[in-house]
């Protein structure tokens, strides 16, 4: 099941005033806590209302049929915001963003989550065919405002955060901006930046990058090719793969850490044992490569005659990919594949990787005795399933 | 969707193409072996070759990406392939960094052994004569710690070094001492047959971090053949040495290094057994000195050359057939080329790098206070040749030798990157200069290649593994795991 991040409040009231969007942190309902500017006491019973009146609330944020809904507002007298039962896994420490006028909301952050990410811009130079998150051309810097806002309400011992796009660097003075604003406030957190790499070809902004100088900041950049006109045509821009690999190696020449990704599709993985062996002979001081499995959302839908190949008929060249790569010393990863459609040799990089809020089993997976370490499938978009899915068990296979 | 753009927008025109430098060399009627400026190698035929140069090739036609991935080809207007073989080339060649970090003291010429293919060392009880001073070698030291390098190794050769170990002893004891102000790590080995090897050395050799590098030429037949001692044991002093000094130091406190002889040549497979049954980790198998053998008649080298590839490729199938075994055991000269060709590693072993290791890798300190280039230089002015004798320790520092014009002709004449049959060998990225030899075989340290024998080992050793990463996969993991450590 997917979990449902973003959606429509049923009602709001108590925003006044110019601005036209509000961070939200949600709180227990409790009467000693330090009190933010953004906390929101998070009520989702009767109970939880009078107890929120008790403890002097004013702002409120409610999970819940419209039973509640109805009697709220009128006992409050601050900000109020309810939305419906299927947000129940909201939770304390939680952080959305919200539309005053529109009543929209998004959930930034879930505190009890290993899978955060913010979404920086959906502008981007490249446009991938199967980019799970189609670009626009808009004007939407108010995102990295939002993010501005969010990041000093987030757990400071959250163990990661990703931030994507869009492509993030878009407006790379604001976000190397955000991201020193990380270095300050989450200094412990490891950071993942999404990025098509091509800003980096450009030393001012490598520099900056490099001055941020956060612990364990990494750009996670994709390369689909060892041939620069199947990258570009991928990316569906001329130039990107020259762009790309330069910016790699101008990361890589200020010692900043550096992760390749490689979506696994009809066009990139008949190819992968050749793209990794020149990572390997050409890029093995890479900090990770990272081999994925399409997530079949987005222009993927609409590429799909392109675009899908099975698993099951890539999986060789897949095994030598992480053999080339792995005998160069090069930490490598297979991200989104499930473990019955790869080859054993692949199982030790074989991660589970999918977001927990995207993530699912099909129903042969029950009877698997390898189900508690595998990657599952996405549940985003129009799945497909490969014709090598079939449980692992001691019997079988 | 009609937004997307067809694969032949991002179609690079051949007139923004531009060629990369290569070498190539013809490998069959129609087969060309071609190798990028930083030595990967691919295979084209005959018709791919001249379609590569004229630039005849398109995306999709499976020559552009073989030619782009090799970085044979680049867009005109692109900067990440040449970027890309910039610091690939930069990362090779980063050895020189470390300028000068091996220092060879001899510490006498005195040695029990009298081998046939030896041209340095006395029998003599002259100590006066034959041994370093205590005043050389502490001059020696001055120059030593006078190298850039931040690293040095100081090597104690003979003669038999350990007939001189108060010396030994004096110089560990002071070059510990100046370390830590000179802000340099230093190592010790000491080259010696191990005929000396007694408690006091190993105690010695223990508390002072020292390595021992000794010489097994193979079983004892072979072995004391070639090493002729009092007693004839030579071979079963240095087996039970090696075992004293595994137990005593540690596994890998203990190196053995063979020579080859003539004696040698049909004998692989025993002296890889001999290296086995101590429980040594790999074997070096060196080729004839050219100092003992090749002088003699330049006819001798080319033939020399061929039965010693055979003789080669013997031992390393041997070698191999060990490891599909299951047992992990290296030909260590495959191991430095293979790192070569298979990675990026910067790889300074002296006698295998352009610009060569004379000098800029390493110092001879004769017992006399002569400072040599090379061991082997050493060796030719016992026959009267000082071509590599660069100077004296009374009279000389740092400076002066490396930057002699003896040093600087030979190694700037030498190098392999603009060298007549090296700087457009297919092999060159792997190779190095030896002038020392070359000076040695035709009097000149540039030499005429197709008439050295150093070529033809070269060649024929890196051909070899070529065609086994190429054409046996069991075999080829085995040697790729080789180059990964």
């Amino acid at each position: 099941m997917t979990l449902p991040l973003y959606g429509t409040a049923l009602l709001s009231s108590g925003f006044h005033g110019e601005k036209a969007r509000s961070v939200v942190r949600l709180r227990p309902v409790e009467c000693s806590d330090e009190r933010h500017t953004s906390d929101f006491a998070l009520v989702k019973t009767p109970e939880d209302v009078q107890r929120a009146l008790e403890c002097n609330w004013r702002s409120v944020f409610a999970v819940s049929d419209s039973s509640i809904v109805s009697l709220a507002p009128k006992a409050f007298e601050g900000r109020f915001i309810a939305v419906p039962p299927k947000y129940d896994y909201l939770g304390n420490g939680d952080v959305l963003g919200f539309d005053h006028s529109s009543r929209k909301f998004r959930t930034l952050f879930r505190r009890n989550s290993v899978h955060n990410s913010f979404l920086v811009t959906e502008r981007c130079n490249n446009y991938c065919l199967m980019c799970s998150q189609p670009p626009k051309d808009v004007d939407d810097r108010w995102i990295l405002n939002e993010i501005k806002e969010s990041l000093p309400l987030i757990d400071s011992s959250t163990h990661a955060l990703t931030f994507t796009g869009g492509e993030t660097l878009s407006d790379w003075k604001d976000f190397i901006g955000v991201l020193k604003q990380c270095r300050d406030l989450l200094p412990a957190t490891s950071l993942q930046v999404l990025t098509n790499g091509r800003a980096f070809a450009n030393s001012q902004i490598v520099d900056a990058w490099k001055d941020i100088s956060h612990p364990k900041l990494m750009a996670a950049i994709p390369v689909y090719a060892a041939v620069d006109h199947l990258h570009d045509y991928v990316v569906q821009a001329k130039g990107a793969f020259d762009e790309t690999v330069l910016g790699i190696l101008k990361l890589k020449d200020r010692g900043q850490r550096v992760e390749i990704r490689v979506v696994l599709h009809a066009l990139t993985a008949p190819v992968i044992a050749e793209t990794c062996r020149w990572i390997a002979r050409n890029l093995p001081f890479v900090d990770h490569v990272a081999l994925m499995g399409l997530e079949n959302t987005g222009f993927a839908i609409a590429n799909d005659v392109m675009l899908w190949m099975d698993p099951m008929d890539y999986r060789e060249g897949l095994a030598k990919a992480v053999d080339h790569l792995a005998a160069a010393g090069v930490n490598v990863s297979v991200y989104n594949l499930p473990k019955c459609v790869l080859p054993r040799s692949v199982w030790p990089h074989a991660l589970q990787s999918i977001s927990d809020w995207k993530n699912a089993f099909v129903e042969e997976c029950d009877r698997c005795d390898e189900k508690k370490s595998c990657s599952g499938f996405f549940t985003t978009g129009r799945p497909r399933f490969s014709r090598g899915i079939a449980a692992i068990t001691s019997l079988g296979r | 969707m009609a937004r997307f753009l067809a694969p032949e927008a991002f179609v690079a025109a051949a007139e923004t193409l531009s060629l990369l430098p290569f070498n190539l060399e013809r490998m069959g009627t129609s087969q060309y072996l071609v190798a990028n400026m930083v030595g990967d190698f691919i295979r084209l035929t005959e018709r791919e070759l001249h379609r590569l140069i004229d630039l005849r090739l398109q995306p999709g036609d499976g020559l552009y990406e073989k030619a782009y991935a090799a970085h044979l080809i680049t867009g005109t207007n692109q900067q990440a392939q040449r970027q890309l073989l910039a610091l690939r080339l930069r990362s090779r060649m980063s050895f020189l960094r470390q300028i000068t970090p091996l220092h060879i003291f001899v510490v006498t010429l005195r040695c029990e052994h009298s081998c046939p293919y030896c041209q340095v060392s006395r029998q003599s009880t002259d100590r006066s004569r034959f041994d370093m001073s205590d005043e050389t070698a502490m001059r020696a030291l001055d120059i030593a710690f006078s190298s850039p390098a931040a690293r040095i190794k100081i090597e104690f050769q003979g003669g038999e070094p350990l007939l001189n170990l108060p010396l030994i002893r004096t110089i560990v004891k002071a070059a510990k001492a100046r370390s830590g102000p000179a802000d340099k790590v230093v190592d010790f080995v000491i080259a010696s047959n191990l005929a000396m090897l007694n408690d006091e050395v190993l105690d010695f050799c223990k508390s002072n971090d020292v390595l021992l590098s000794t010489s097994l030429d193979g079983p004892a037949d072979l072995h004391n053949e070639n090493r002729p001692r009092p007693g004839a044991n030579s071979h079963e002093l240095a087996v039970a040495g090696i075992r004293r000094a595994k137990e005593v130091l540690g596994p890998d406190r203990i190196g053995a290094l063979m020579t080859t002889t003539e004696a040698s040549l049909d004998r692989v497979d025993d002296i890889i057994d001999q290296y086995l049954q101590l429980g040594l980790d790999g074997i070096f198998l060196r080729p004839l000195s050219p100092f003992g053998f090749a002088l003699k008649t330049k006819q001798f080298q080319k033939y020399d050359a061929g039965k010693w590839l055979d003789f080669y490729e013997r031992g390393l199938r041997r070698v191999l057939d060990i490891n599909r075994q299951g047992k992990p055991f290296r030909e260590f000269y495959a191991a430095l080329i293979l790192t070569r060709m298979l990675s990026d590693r910067p790889i300074g072993y002296v006698d295998l790098r352009s610009p060569a290791g004379a000098g800029l890798g390493a110092l001879v300190y004769n017992y006399d206070g002569s400072v040599f280039a090379s061991d082997e230089g050493r060796m030719l002015a016992e026959t009267g040749d000082n071509a590599f004798r660069l100077g004296h320790v009374d009279h000389d520092s740092y400076k002066s030798l490396v930057l002699s014009d003896k040093l600087i002709d030979a190694i700037s004449s030498s190098l392999t990157q603009c060298a007549p049959e090296c700087s457009t060998c297919v092999y060159e990225s792997h190779c190095g200069a030896d002038p020392v030899y070359h000076h040695a075989t035709q009097g000149d340290a540039l030499g005429i290649k197709p008439l050295s024998a150093f070529c033809a080992r070269q060649k024929g050793i890196m051909g070899l593994l070529l065609d086994i990463l190429e054409n046996s996969p069991e075999d080829a993991a085995i040697l790729r795991r080789w180059a990964a450590s």
